[in-house]
Parts: C-alpha cells; structure tokens; sequence
C-alpha cells in the first residue's frame, strides 16, 4: 500500500517536474526569436525541413479523406434528399477540424518525430555541447529556428490540407456522384463563414504548429543522449503530440464554437 | 593525499592559465572529485591522465563552465568560472577551444562550414575572409582537400582534425582536448601526436589533454597530473613522473591490472554480498 | 551554396501553395462578403415569433440574397422581437410598404427572411422599420393545431 503510494508520488512529481523543465526550455528558447530576425535563412532551412518535406504525405492524405467525406457524407443526406449540402459537409468538416486536426497528427508523426531524433542525435552525439563550448546557445541557434518553422509550415499545411481535401470531395461528388456542380460550391459558400470556419481553422492549425513542434523539440532536448533514449524520445514525441493535439483541439472547438 | 611535485629542481612554470582549489563535485552519491587542486600552466601543454570513470571529462566541463562544482573554485584566465553570469561565460568559452571525443562535428554542415562555423557565429568578417581563414586552419590539420566532405564521410581521426580545425578557428588561447587518441589507428595517433604538440607550440596555445593513453600523452606533454578516485595522484614533469616511487603511478604506467587502483569497484564483502538474503 | 538556393525555392514554391490554399479557402469555399457586411443599410422589423432565425441568417427577395440578419433583440414592452436587418447598398430602392416574412428552406431546412416589394412611390431608409410582417411558422404549433382540430370533429 505504501509502496503503491510512493510510486503515485513519484510519478506525479516525475511528470510536473518534466513539465516545468519543458516549460522553462520554451522560455529559454522564445528568447531566441528575436535574434532569428536578422537570420531569417535559418528558419527558411527548418522551414524546408518541417513543411516541404511533409507536402506530399500531407497532400495526399488530404485529398483521400476528402473524397472519403464526399462518399460518406452522399450516402447520409441522399435519405434527406439534400445533397447539394454536400459541398458545405466537406467544407466545414475539413476546414474547422480535419484540416487542422489531421494535418497536425501527419506532421507529428513526419515532421515531429524527424525534430526529435534530430535534436536527440546532436545531443548524444556531443553536438549541442560543442555549441555550448563554442559559445553559441544551442536553444537559440538550433532549437528556435526549428520552433519558429514549425509555427509558420503548420497552417499552410493545414490550409492545404482543407483545399486539397475540398478538391478531392468535388471530384467524387461532382465526378463520381453527380452532384450538382453549382450547388456544391454555391452552398458552400453560403454556409462557410471566413471568420467562423476559415479564420479559426487557422488559428487551430496555428497552435498545433507550436505544440506539436515545441513537444518534438523539448523530447529530443531531454532525450536521454543514446539510441535507445532518442527512439523512445522519438516515440513519446508522436503520443505525446497526438494527445496533446486532440485534447487541445476540443478545449479550442468549445471556446471557439461553443457559444453560438 | 595530495602529492607533492616529484622534480626537486622545478624548472620555471609560467603562470597558471587555469587554477584549480579544493575542487569537489559529486554525481548523486558518487564523488567524483574530492579535494583536487591543479595549476594549469600558461603556453604549455599538460596531459591529466588516469584510469576510465575517473571523470577525466568531468573536469574538462567544470573548466568550461558546463558543469559547476559542488565546492572549490575553478579559475580560468583569474576568472571563476562558477561565478560568472552567461554572457561573461560566452565571452570567456570565445577564448577557449575543446575538442570532443568523437570530434561533434555538426552533421548537417560540411567541413568548410563546420569550421566556419564559429566564426560566422562570433565576427561580422566577409565571406572571402572566412574562406581564408577557414583554409588556413583546415591547411594547419592537412585537410584542406577535404573542405567539401560532409562529417558522415570522414574517418575517426580525420573528424578529430576537423574538430581540431574547429576549435582553433577564433584563435583561442586554451584548447581543451578529450581523449584525442583513443581509437586511432597508427597512423592517425601519430598525425594527432605531432599535430598537438606543434599547434601548441606554434600558437602558443594552452593545452589541456584528459587522456588515458600513456605513452602518447607523455611522449608530448610539459607536464603532467595522474587523477584518480577523485584526487590528484601525482603531477610533475614526464621524466620526472617515470621515475615516481608512488605505487599508485608505477601501476598506471606500467598497466598493471590490480594494484592501489583496485580491479573491483567498491562492494560489500563478496562472501557476505553472495549470501546476503535480502535482494 | 547551391543546395541553400533549392531550398529556397523550395519554400518559395511551399509559401506560395499555402497561401493559394488559404486563398481558395477564403474567396471560393467560404463567403467573403462577410466583410463587406457594415456596409449596408439597416432596416427594423418586429415578428411575433422568429423560429429558429440566427444572426447572420439570409434576407432574401424573389429567392435573391439582398442581405443578412445583423441583430436579434427583443422588445420587452410589447413581447415581441425585434430583428435588424442589413441590407445590401445596391438595393436601396424596396417600397415603404415591402413586407417581411420568415420562410424555411425546405421541411427542415435553416430559416431566413423573405421580403416583397408593395407599390408605394417612397423608398425604406436607413433606420426605417418594416410595418408589415408574417411570423415564422412553428411547426410543432401546426401540429398542435391540427391535432385539436381533428379531435373536435
């Protein structure tokens, strides 16, 4: 009883103390930001690294749950006979949670896990001390660019996501379905807000970005520096980011469309 | 136990570029350092050797400010190194060079860019000066062909060359070295053993070798100080240290297996460890 | 130097498809007239009862969108609601005595507002309240209402 006792404390102290130090490590690096300025060409580099590199994987999901969504989204409202809302079903789905939520379970687990292995490599392979030796702050050279380029590639991935998935619907539903093509777009822009839908999946995508990269970084940062610590490091970075997106997600959904 | 110096007629030792006071430094419950003075002199090179886990690596960190000692000082260039605030640190690391184990050569940039690295990060100087010094420094290691390889095509020692190239890039005035000769070949050792002690002399550079490797670090050292369980075991001249009648020394040089270092790292008693009950 | 520059316009080329993305989202998937919103007229109108009408909810005249629901308020003197319309600058020409009602799109389609030009010379103005007006219809009171009728027989 005791024993069972000790390890809950143990473990609730072992997890609020990592997330301190994750925290603190955020801190550390935000004060980075400001000397990327002058060095934009090093974010570009990450920015390449995060988002061009997840492009395809992130295209291509994207255009098979939106043609996914048309099938499934047909076979509900053909009973109501009220298919031309199929534009607005895809739509909304895509831009207020799959864009944003299913474009950043994809960049965990590619982009993610890829920042956590790197930093994790440099980190057991003396690279980051070496900084440190050369006077150079590894959490402003290395871990803010990195942090920096994440924040800005999420959302275009997202929005590409959403429109990628979008034109996937149209090509079922249109294509394959027959829906009317006027009325597929035309009830889409009826119903889609800017603000409401389009703005917030932005602001979705736009935190994602900076949870998911900021997990993937401090996991790579703290990796115990050997194989075995940055793979489970790389492991926990994909959970831990998934998690955190989904959790997320549902506390922005209600602040942001809960009083409507 | 601190020794005193085994030469009688000390030759003149310039000043002391790093001192080191009653230094002690623990990992949880293991001391690694207890109560270790050394005087590292200015312009020379000195080899710190003693047997693995003696924390030879630990005391190249606590000279370069990574980790901070439990008590005692250390002093770089009449500065405390614990005391120091991150800026006055950075700008006192920008005076000393270290070269790591495996080189850390950052993986994602070429050799040119590696060892210009540090010079980007710290002047303001033209690309075509850069290039220059780069040059320079990878000519001084005999790698100035290599400057388009990317580390994962370099061999152990050529990686320790570009390193080395790396940390004299700012011109530094100490180089830190850890363990430059563990796993070369002949030929790299030799390469790294004349590189090091003609660097230091060129350049004038204060060197400090953390080293377990008898022969090479005594074939180039000025001085020398034998660690370990956590004190200094003997220090002076090379000549001078082969000729030390402290068991201790005579064992490490000698690689004589069991001896004052013991073979076994501290245990219970084997008989009662064996038949003790509880697990 | 040369790797640096296709990474570059690589990201280029990235920048570039999101922001199409964002684009395409904002102009051909959603509504952007919703900024243009302020910028129209706004015309009063009380409804005894407005069903499920929203802000934001269409006005429409012979099927066309003229403008939108700004407001949704309720008088508390008279019980009734007072809805405020925003209507489009182009149509500043709707008769005084235009009449509003609240349709629904279909059985169980979203509610909106149907307007429809009488024959008077003068013109609504900013401000101006619409006299005539049809509530929505409630579909569980039609129900109710039949029902009654059906027993009484």
């Amino acid at each position: 009883m005791m024993g069972l006792l000790q390890r809950l404390g143990a473990t609730t102290l072992g997890i609020t103390e990592r997330i301190g130090r994750g925290h603190l490590f955020l801190l550390y690096v935000l004060g980075g930001f400001p000397s990327l300025l002058p060095r934009f060409g090093l974010v570009i580099k990450q920015i390449y690294a995060s988002g061009v590199l997840s492009l395809l994987i992130i295209a291509v999901s994207g255009l098979f749950v939106g043609m996914v969504l048309a099938l499934q989204g047909y076979n509900t409202l053909v009973d109501f006979g009220a298919t031309e809302s199929l534009g607005v079903v895809v739509a909304l789905s895509l831009v207020r949670e799959l864009g944003p939520v299913m474009g950043a379970l994809l960049f965990a687990g590619r982009a993610g896990s890829a920042l956590t292995a790197e930093i994790g490599l440099m980190k057991a392979t003396e690279q980051l001390s070496a900084m440190e030796m050369m006077a150079v702050n590894p959490l402003h050279r290395v871990v803010a660019p990195r942090l920096l380029g994440g924040i800005i590639a999420m959302p275009l991935l997202a929005a590409i996501f959403s429109a990628v998935g979008i034109i996937g619907g149209y090509l079922v539903a249109v294509g394959l379905l027959g829906v009317d093509e006027g009325a597929f777009w035309s009830q889409m822009q009826a119903k889609v807000d800017l603000f409401d839908d389009v703005a917030s999946g932005v602001i979705k995508s736009v935190v994602f970005g900076f949870v998911v990269t900021w997990i993937a970084l401090f996991e790579g940062y703290d990796a115990v520096p050997t194989s075995e610590g940055v793979s489970r490091a790389t492991t926990r970075t994909v959970v831990h980011a998934s998690l955190a997106v989904l959790g997320l997600n549902f506390i922005l959904t209600a602040l942001m469309f809960g009083d409507d | 136990m601190s020794a005193e110096p085994v030469n009688s007629q000390q030759h003149s030792m310039p000043e002391a570029w790093v001192r080191i006071r009653g230094l002690r430094y623990t990992r949880g419950e293991q001391v690694i350092f207890d109560g270790v003075d050394m005087d590292i002199p200015r312009g020379r090179l000195t080899a710190i050797m003693g047997p693995s886990g003696t924390g030879k690596t630990t005391l190249l960190r606590l000279i370069g400010g990574q980790l901070h000692a439990d008590a005692g000082t250390v002093e770089v260039a009449g500065q405390n190194v614990a005391a120091l605030r991150s800026k006055a640190l950075y700008r006192l690391r920008k005076r000393m060079g270290m070269l790591f184990q495996n080189g850390a050569l950052l993986t994602d940039l070429s050799v040119f860019d590696n060892v210009a690295f540090p010079l980007r990060e710290h002047t303001r100087l033209p690309e075509l000066m850069i290039r220059d010094l780069v040059l320079m420094k990878l000519h001084a290691v005999g790698l100035r062909g290599a400057r388009e390889l990317m580390p994962a095509q370099l061999s152990g020692g050529m990686a320790r060359r570009v390193a080395l190239a790396r940390a004299i890039a700012l011109d530094p005035e100490m180089v830190l070295f850890d363990e430059p000769f563990t796993g070369q070949d002949p030929i790299s050792l030799g390469v790294l053993v004349s590189l090091l002690r003609s660097l230091t002399d060129a350049l004038g550079l204060t060197s400090v070798v953390v080293s377990h490797d008898v022969q090479e670090s005594l074939s180039i050292a000025d001085y020398v100080y034998v660690i370990s369980a956590g004190r200094v075991v003997e220090h002076g001249a090379p000549e001078a240290l082969q000729q030390s009648t402290s068991p201790w020394v005579q064992q490490f040089l000698q690689g004589q297996s069991d001896g004052p270092v013991p073979f076994h790292y501290p245990a219970p008693d084997y008989r009662t460890d064996l038949l003790a009950d509880s697990p | 130097m040369m790797q640096s520059r296709s990474v570059q316009i690589w990201v280029g080329l990235f920048v570039i498809a999101g922001m199409a993305a964002l684009l395409m989202l904002s102009i051909k998937v959603s509504n952007i007239r919703a900024f243009s919103n302020e910028q129209g007229y706004e015309l009063n109108a009380n409804f005894e009862n407005i069903g499920g009408l929203k802000v934001r909810s269409p006005v429409t005249m012979a099927g066309v969108v003229v403008g939108r629901v700004s407001k949704i308020g309720f008088d508390s003197e008279i019980y009734e609601a007072v809805v405020t319309l925003n209507i489009d600058p182009r149509y500043d020409n709707l008769p005084e005595d235009t009449s509003a009602s609240i349709f629904t799109s279909g059985l169980l389609g979203e509610q909106y507002i149907g307007l429809e030009a009488g024959g008077a010379e003068n013109y609504l103005h900013d401000g101006d309240r619409i006299q005539l007006t049809q509530s929505a219809i409630v579909l569980e009171k039609l129900i109710g209402q039949f029902l009654v009728s059906q027993a009484d027989k």
